[in-house]
């Protein structure tokens, strides 16, 4: 079995492709280092007591002036980079993930029941797609941000942030995966092996979920990890635009974005040290979904 | 193709009409009009004939008719924040907005289709390698970071051009434009080159797979098992029937371009819709914000619109009946 | 003029050389078709493709010298090479509708490849282009000639791709199954044309096909391959009509002849069918127990089935299309109904009509008794549900990909709730896979891992452990090579006998009808043109457009 899988063309493909491997290895490492960053941070951003502004901006080791205890330095409020882009790439993955978990699960459903039952349901849940379609990605985030706002008092709007803005990314990405659900599943539906349990009297749910989704899965799964990586960028963006997540609790984007502010000054690794770990994590993301393109899809090589 | 035509003007109006009522529901739900129109030391009473004058008391369908129909007379309402007309607001920041979306739009074009072509045509060569590498880093990095890295390259380092603003404008019948000026263009370069980035790796991309499809299809071997010069073959045969679904993509893609103007905008402190949508956002401005989205979509509907008709002039089989 | 030799053509892949061709031969003189005939994998379009310099990557030549009049083919730069495609080789795709770039003219591309190898003016080029589609039979063609692709039917499309491939005046032309995609009368069109092409311009034709009858029909000479190796080669009277070869002599065992019914085909022995064993048995036991009370009928009345015609107006409703105008039949319990028609003239929308997919506008269909609802209105436990069953046409999208053999084959038994212990539903699958043949172990096995032939058997044994009384196959070995066909075509005249199932047999090719059916049906363009019982059809049938599809049936003489 372990055999099998070891010799399959997927994972002959990987084991013969140096880009994805060292793309694996990096996502691995960071997924891993967000998910232990508890345990594997020496001070926790979000609590003031294990940092001290005595140890405010001091550069990574190699630089002159630099303190041991600090590989990659530290920011104005003396917190240390390494364990602030850990406890960044945990919240920015976190919300990543989640955004583009609920983004599949709704989009894959609409999609796999547009393209099944087809006709005026299929219609309407196309147009809702065009409406979605003009206004793009960022702007829906923002909008709901913005809308968020105007609903919710002040405090508890600061609370639900994190649910605001997973489900704003969320709601921007669904109709890659509606499209995609459906061009795929009006293929499949027209394919005579559903054509049969069709013909058997098959339960219209037995025959999506369980003749018809696992035969799309190959283009889903591409589709999910590019918008893992769309999810982080725009949760980057939004947050960098001040209206993510506040400095108290900060993300990749909210680090780049507090960053910004040393641009001029020379405290360059305050900006640099999350961008770079954003982008190395965000490309590795997206080599992956390549390669896996290239899989499902040998004759675009 | 007169239905055709008639059909997609139809799903434009109707893409028009939800936006319009997203817009309306935003203004007249999310927090209450009056409130932010009064201050606090106005009576109940004048709050409730305010109410009454407004029409907030009627049926919703004919609030959002009179909505509708107050929009198509170019009556947007005032800013909550500034109680300027939003119309006014908005018609100023336009040509920048349009002006910077445009430079890009370009740009991404004529660098990203003879690269998808490249790479299409040479699958294997170490160039196509190396271009497909950099464009996988170029969609990866958040337009934000491009816009810094860009800033501290060519205007804090080098200081060659500026980092913010238009620069010099020139007013040419109501439309304030950058276009005429060499300060104007220094100033239009950072912020195009930004936004131009991220479309140009995602048209490359799109250009390439289209090509590489259609290279595989049997009316290419065909010519070319009738010694069609490969010259030919690749830019009439194949580019044209690339470019149909190519064209498609790009019009959606001038939404994206338009939306993701909002980052480089605030990025570089442009001066445009994006820069004045994501003020309103932080001030709750909500008639700024429903109407930046109706233009928005008009917008992108016009351009999609747009590329109907070019779909109708490429493609003999919208144009042309079958026979029977 | 063209001689081949010893070529040898290797495909790298990860498992070593794959090697596709191993040592063919072939000549082929100026006025000569010369058929190259074989199965599946048996090499035939890679020889064309080695001949004209257009190998698929990462495929190439390994061995062999291949000669065109003075010209060493082997020899040329990719761009003589080039230069020489059309000028000297030209060759004919399949797929006429996929073979024309849809957004140029048909004039277009005519000049533009005349113009590619002789330097002649645009009008020159054009004269020359009306003049042949004028002569290969497209009428009008000067007022034609601007017109784009879509604008031909099929057989026209691919008049088109023939006068494209000759007007440069090629010594050779490779005709890659051209006749496959067609109907039976542009089939023979299209044939008379070549044969006419070969004696009055003395073109080398190099024809590729699958099927027997069309090289019977119009080549001179005949290589028949297998495995990329030549099995046999020489005059086609002589390969086919005497045969030397025991792959040759199994071949030509293996083809349905429309002058005669066999009872059963005659299979190489070393396809020796499993013997059941117990377990097979009792399969068997189980399926007779179904069917004990003989076979049911199936009665249908003016049947008429209209689709909605594609929108060109806003206010105007579309013109719905007439799939099928007033169809009523009667299949006898117990007996084989062959269908016949060429494509468009509804014999799947029948098919589809009595399983329920869609809906039909007006008509009534019964099975024994039990009338049958239409489309969505059947419920999805009604008993025809069950008692219908359906084999499809193609065996690659006809089973789940995804799922295992033995949970496809128990599918019907828990849906119908014929076996509720799952133990109990995997020896019955187990059983059955005997039943038709097949090894009981590969039931853990995904359908990716089989040949075509053998998801059809699956397909069959999955249909029939739903315990039908009424199976309808839609063209169940059109996908399938000849000798598979026979096996399949054999198994499914034994189960019939063995468990009284009552079909309707669907097929374009009237010798499969002619093996298979004791009635036969004609459709044409959504009417019933004849019912007539079988071999009283087949010696003379009564309406004309029976009379015209069955001469224009390639006949095997021999």
């Amino acid at each position: 079995m372990l055999a099998r899988f070891w010799d399959s063309d997927a994972v002959w493909a990987f084991r013969h492709s140096p880009a994805a491997i060292v793309a694996f290895i990096v996502a691995v490492l960071i997924l891993g280092g967000a998910l232990f960053a508890p345990w594997l941070a020496q001070s926790n951003p979000y609590d003031l007591t294990t940092f001290s502004l005595i140890d405010g901006l001091l550069p990574p080791v190699w630089e002159e002036g630099s303190d041991r205890r600090f590989l990659l330095g530290t920011d104005d409020q003396g917190r240390d980079m390494v364990s602030a882009i850990l406890f960044g790439a945990r919240l920015s993955l976190l919300i990543g993930l989640m955004a583009m978990l609920i983004a599949t699960v709704l989009g894959v459903g609409l999609g796999l029941a547009a393209g099944y039952y087809g006709g005026r349901f299929d219609a309407i849940v196309m147009r809702i797609a065009d409406v979605q379609l003009a206004l793009p990605a960022i702007l829906t985030a923002l909008l709901i941000d913005g809308i968020a706002r105007g609903l919710l008092p002040p405090s508890s709007h600061e609370n639900l942030r994190i649910v605001v803005l997973t489900l704003a990314i969320a709601l921007s990405l669904w109709v890659n995966f509606a499209r995609t659900a459906r061009a795929s599943t009006f293929v499949e539906r027209n394919k005579e092996y559903v054509q049969a349990a069709m013909i058997m009297g098959q339960h219209p749910l037995r025959v999506m979920f369980w003749h018809i989704l696992p035969n799309i899965l190959g283009p889903l799964l591409v589709i999910m990890t590019v918008d893992l990586a769309s999810a982080i960028l725009l949760e980057a963006t939004l947050s960098f635009l001040g209206i993510g997540l506040p400095a108290d609790s900060p993300s990749l984007g909210t680090l780049i974005r507090i960053g910004m502010q040393f641009l001029l000054s020379g405290e360059w690794w305050i900006l640099w040290v999350p961008t770079l770990f954003l982008v190395a994590l965000v490309v590795s993301i997206n080599i992956l979904g390549d390669f896996l393109r290239d899989v499902f899809n040998p004759r675009l090589r | 193709m007169v239905y055709f035509i008639l059909k997609r003007l139809l799903q434009s109006v109707f893409v028009m009409l939800a936006v319009a009522l997203l817009a309306f529901s935003l203004f007249r739900f999310v927090g209450d009009p009056v409130s932010q129109m009064t201050g606090v030391e106005t009576s109940v009473e004048d709050r409730e004939r305010l109410r009454e004058e407004l029409g907030l008391n009627d049926p919703f369908i004919a609030q959002f008719a009179r909505f509708t129909g107050d929009m198509l007379q170019g009556d947007f309402g005032f800013s909550y924040r500034t109680r300027q007309p939003v119309a006014e607001m908005i018609a100023d920041r336009i040509p920048a907005t349009l002006e910077l979306g445009t430079v890009a739009l370009i740009i991404s074009l004529i660098v990203g289709i003879p690269a998808g072509v490249y790479t299409a045509l040479r699958p294997r060569g170490f160039i196509t390698q190396t271009i497909l590498m950099t464009t996988l880093v170029g969609v990866s990095i958040p337009t934000f970071v491009i816009g810094i890295m860009l800033i501290f390259l060519f205007g804090v380092q080098l200081g060659w051009l500026p980092t913010f603003g238009r620069g010099g404008t020139v007013e040419i019948g109501g439309w304030t434009s950058s276009l005429f000026t060499i300060d104007g263009w220094r100033a239009l370069i950072l912020p195009a080159l930004t936004l131009g980035v991220y479309q140009l790796t995602l048209t490359m991309r799109l250009v390439r797979a289209e090509m590489m499809e259609v290279l595989r299809s049997d009316y290419i071997r065909f010519a070319t098992a009738r010694g069609i010069p490969y010259r030919r073959l690749h830019f009439r045969h194949a580019l044209a029937n690339t470019m149909i679904p190519v064209i498609t993509i790009i019009g959606l893609q001038f939404g994206g371009v338009i939306a993701f103007s909002i980052v480089t905008e605030s990025v570089f402190q442009w001066p445009g819709m994006g820069l004045l949508f994501l003020e309103s956002i932080r001030f709750v401005d909500i008639p700024v914000m429903g109407v930046y989205l109706v233009v928005i979509a008009f917008f992108f509907v016009l351009v999609n619109l747009l590329v109907d008709m070019l779909y109708i002039a490429i493609d003999p089989r919208l144009r042309v009946k079958e026979a029977a | 003029m063209l001689d081949v030799q010893g070529l040898t053509v290797k495909f790298p892949s990860r498992h070593g050389d794959f090697t596709a061709i191993e040592d063919v031969s072939i000549r082929v003189a100026p006025g000569e078709i010369h058929g190259l005939v074989g199965e599946s994998g048996a090499g035939k379009s890679t020889i064309g493709a080695a001949i004209i310099g257009l190998l698929q990557p990462p495929g190439y030549v390994a061995a062999g010298t291949m000669t065109l009049g003075d010209t060493d083919l082997r020899k040329l730069t990719p761009d003589q090479a080039h230069e020489m495609r059309g000028d000297r080789i030209s060759m004919i795709f399949q797929d006429p509708q996929t073979s024309l770039n849809p957004l140029m003219t048909i004039e277009d591309q005519l000049i533009e490849t005349i113009q590619a190898h002789f330097d002649v003016s645009t009008s020159k080029a054009r004269k020359r282009a009306v003049d042949l589609l004028e002569e290969i039979g497209i009428k009008d063609a000067a007022s034609r000639i601007g017109a784009y692709p879509h604008q031909f039917s099929g057989g026209m499309r691919q008049r088109v791709v023939i006068a494209l491939a000759l007007c440069t005046d090629p010594e050779l032309i490779i005709a890659d199954e051209p006749t496959t995609a067609l109907d039976v009368a542009v089939q023979s069109q299209v044939l008379d044309l070549i044969r006419r092409l070969a004696d009055t311009r003395g073109i080398g034709f190099i024809l590729i096909t699958h099927d027997i009858g069309v090289i019977a029909q119009i080549t001179d000479n005949v290589t028949v391959l297998r495995g990329g190796r030549v099995m046999e080669t020489g005059p086609t009277a002589q390969v086919l009509g005497a045969p030397d070869h025991p792959y040759t002599r199994a071949l030509m065992a293996a083809v349905p002849r429309l002058d005669r019914k066999l009872d059963r085909f005659l299979v190489p022995a070393d396809d020796a069918p499993v013997v059941p064993d117990a377990r097979g048995v009792d399969a068997e036991a189980w399926l007779l127990d179904g069917v004990q009370e003989g076979g049911l009928g199936l009665q249908v009345r003016d049947l008429t089935v209209r689709f909605a015609g594609t929108r060109t107006s806003l206010f105007r409703k579309p013109e719905p299309y007439v799939a099928l105008d007033d169809v009523s039949l009667h299949v006898r319990p117990g007996s084989v109904m062959g269908l016949v028609g060429e494509s468009g003239s509804g014999k799947s929308t029948l098919a589809k009509a009595i399983s329920g997919l869609i809906s039909p506008a007006s008509g009534t269909m019964q099975l024994g008794d039990t009338d049958l609802p239409y489309g969505k209105a059947r419920g999805r436990a009604h008993p025809s549900r069950r008692l219908i069953q359906m084999v499809f046409q193609d065996p690659y999208s006809s089973l789940n990909a995804r799922h295992r053999i033995g949970d496809i084959l128990a599918e019907p038994l828990a849906l119908y709730g014929l076996e509720t212990d799952k133990a109990r539903r995997r020896a019955l699958a187990i059983g059955m896979l005997e039943l038709v043949e097949m090894d009981p172990g590969v039931i853990d096995r995904y359908p990716h891992q089989f040949s075509g032939g053998q998801r059809q058997r699956i397909a069959v044994a999955r249909a029939l452990l739903a315990r039908p009384r009424f199976l309808i196959c839609d063209e169940p070995t059109s996908a399938l090579d000849v000798s598979i066909q026979a096996q399949v075509l054999n198994l499914l005249k034994d189960l019939q006998a063995k468990f009284n199932l009552t079909i309707l047999f669907i097929s374009h090719n009237l010798a499969v009808v002619r093996q298979m059916a004791d009635d036969v049906a004609v459709l044409q363009s959504g009417r019933l043109v004849e019912t007539k019982t079988s071999e009283p059809f087949f010696q003379a049938p009564d309406a004309e457009y029976s009379q015209t599809l069955l001469s224009l049936t390639p006949a095997m003489p021999y």
